[in-house]
């Protein structure tokens, strides 16, 4: 029991199948409180379609999923996202056509119960702004707030992603691949922030990137051929023969 | 000019215009005005292309109508009676077919609004291919005769400008900043914790419930309710209209519309008047290609660049 409550996010035999074939085969996840947790692997490996299925983004064929001691297998996708489960994109996911501002807006919007109401002015939303601000801030982009965000450079989305989920005060983040496609600065910068944002939440994320990995996990899930080849720190993976046969010895 | 110049402007002529012009068809032209602007609201801002809106225009239409002439009750009422109507069926088309993307949303609205047209011509109180005639117009507020087309106008003109506000305050509302973020990125939004069915049903049954205000309106006009207000023709008119106009602007549509009927009454008094859907479909054709914005949007385009 106590093992469970040490453990918000679990999985036991997640699979999912394609029209036979199995991109995800008998997952069993455990996620610790306040762990930033790692899942690696090649391209192919079944880390998204992971995410997909613990966000409902995608159907189980198989297993269940627990958030909490809850069983949220059968929920739908807001509903998982208000329980405090938000997840960001292996492809930057911004609203292109809203300033930054509006952005972080959106997100925090939702706790203002008049999501509904079109005979309201939207200056009613004002109020948020001074909290919108505050995030952008935090992530680096008060110089933006008023950018469109499809003028954005690419790592700056990333960060405004960041904010934009942070808004919603998350209980768990589910970042996929944060790092994808930046140069070394913007990695320097996102993993710095996802340190800072990750103090008093869990954080699971795919990451290619081992020198980002190395320095921020606490435990790392290696999947190849959507199931687990194996899980430990860092240290205790990254000296597995069979990882790095699958894995590092590719990437290096 | 500032915004609210042009509104004075606009609002100066709207209420000298039928002086100047035959009441009858201003009226109609906001009719439709309106009618269009319901459109733009799903297809310009909730990002859903509806092909079956006739059903709510032509069948708040025929609500009204049958309210006014068989309970006699007041125009006003009468009038939102078949809105109400519009939205109700709004409610059920949507129910059906939101949760459809793209062009099988077309096609289930359109089907629907097929099945709703053929209950039209089989039931009696429509009056089948002769239309539901004599709607008395009744007095606004129990005092204006609205047999007198320029109280009639005003009466028009206000319903009007009561519909195009709800479309302005629905677009910029807290519930039009979800729309937005809903038609810029829908994965995010659900991400977020939006259940962005609900949203895209709740905007679909205000552009119904708006399209019937519209068409209940033009049934006390023209005291007729008649098949073509509801023919899938309309439909397709209405898609038309926004187009040209600038989907997605706020004005874009009442631009749209009024080009539409204008060029349709004119062209149908000249030489021309048997070939006004061939003329319609050029315009459309040049504007699809050349103006993709729409009327308002290629204007507001060359502004912003000229600044
Ligand atoms: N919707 C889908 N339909 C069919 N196959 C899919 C679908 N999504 C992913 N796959 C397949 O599942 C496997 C795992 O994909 P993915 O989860 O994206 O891998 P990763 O994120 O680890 O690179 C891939 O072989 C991919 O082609
Ligand atoms: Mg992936």
């Amino acid at each position: 029991m106590t093992d469970q409550a040490d453990h918000i996010l679990t999985t036991e035999g997640l699979t999912k199948e394609f029209k036979g074939f199995v991109a995800v085969s008998d997952v069993n996840l455990k996620i610790r409180r306040h762990h930033i947790h790692a899942l690696i692997g090649p391209n192919g490996a079944g880390k998204t379609t992971v995410f997909n299925l613990l966000t409902k983004f995608l159907i189980p064929t198989g297993g269940h999923i627990r958030f909490g001691g809850r069983d949220i297998t059968s929920a739908k996708p807001a509903e998982i996202a208000r329980m405090g489960i938000v997840r960001s994109f292996q492809i930057s996911a911004v609203f292109g056509h809203m300033t930054a501002l509006e952005n972080v807006r959106i997100a925090l919007q939702r706790n203002e119960g008049t999501s509904f109401h079109f005979w309201r002015s939207d200056r009613s939303l004002d109020k948020l702004n001074d909290r919108a601000r505050e995030l952008l801030t935090m992530v680096g982009l008060e110089r933006y707030a008023d950018t469109t965000t499809v003028e954005m450079p690419y790592g700056r989305k990333r960060a405004l992603e960041i904010a934009t989920t942070l808004a919603l005060e998350p209980e768990i983040m589910l970042l996929d691949e944060p790092t994808q496609g930046m140069g070394h600065e913007d990695i320097a910068r996102v993993t710095e922030l996802i340190r800072t944002v990750a103090k008093g939440r869990t954080i699971l994320m795919v990451e290619h990137n081992l020198g980002v990995v190395s320095a921020l996990c606490d435990r790392i899930t290696v999947l190849q051929r959507g199931a687990i080849l194996t899980e430990g720190t860092y240290a205790e993976v990254s000296t597995d023969p069979r990882v790095k046969e699958a894995y590092m010895g590719r990437a290096q | 000019m500032s915004r609210t110049a042009w509104l004075a402007v606009v609002i100066a002529f709207a209420l000298v215009a039928p002086f100047a012009i035959y009441p009858v068809f201003l009226m109609k032209l906001l009719c439709f005005a309106l009618f269009a602007c319901a459109f733009n609201l799903i297809l310009g801002y909730g990002g859903l292309l509806s092909f079956g809106h006739a059903a709510f225009f032509g069948g708040a239409s025929y609500i009204t109508g049958h309210v006014l002439k068989e309970w006699g009750v007041p125009t006003e009422i009468g009038i939102l009676i078949g809105t109400l109507a519009a939205g109700v069926l709004g409610m059920a088309v949507g129910v059906i077919a939101i949760r459809r993307a793209g062009i099988y949303f077309a096609m289930i609205t359109l089907a629907l609004a097929q099945m709703v047209y053929f209950i039209f011509i089989q039931a009696r109180f429509t009056g089948g291919e002769n239309g539901l005639q004599g709607i008395p117009r009744g007095h606004a507020l129990g005092l204006f005769d609205l047999n007198d087309n320029y109280a009639m106008y005003y009466f028009v003109l206000a319903v009007f400008s009561l519909g195009f506000y709800m479309v302005y305050r629905a677009v910029h509302s807290p519930f039009g900043q979800i729309l937005r973020a809903i038609r810029d990125n829908e994965p995010r939004a659900i991400s977020l914790g939006y259940d962005v069915d609900k949203y895209k049903l709740q905007a679909f049954v205000l552009s119904a419930a708006l399209a019937g205000l519209a068409g209940s309106t033009k049934a006390v006009v023209f005291q007729l309710a008649s098949l073509t207000d509801a023919h899938w023709h309309m439909s397709g008119e209405v898609v038309l209209m926004t187009l040209l106009g600038g989907l997605g602007t706020i004005v874009g549509p009442a631009v749209g519309a009024g080009v539409v009927v204008a060029l349709q009454n004119y062209l149908a008094a000249g030489p021309l008047g048997a070939w006004v859907p061939v003329v319609l479909g050029v315009i459309f054709v040049v504007c699809v290609l050349a103006f993709r914005k729409g009327i308002v949007g290629e204007i507001r385009d060359m502004v912003k660049k000229s600044f």
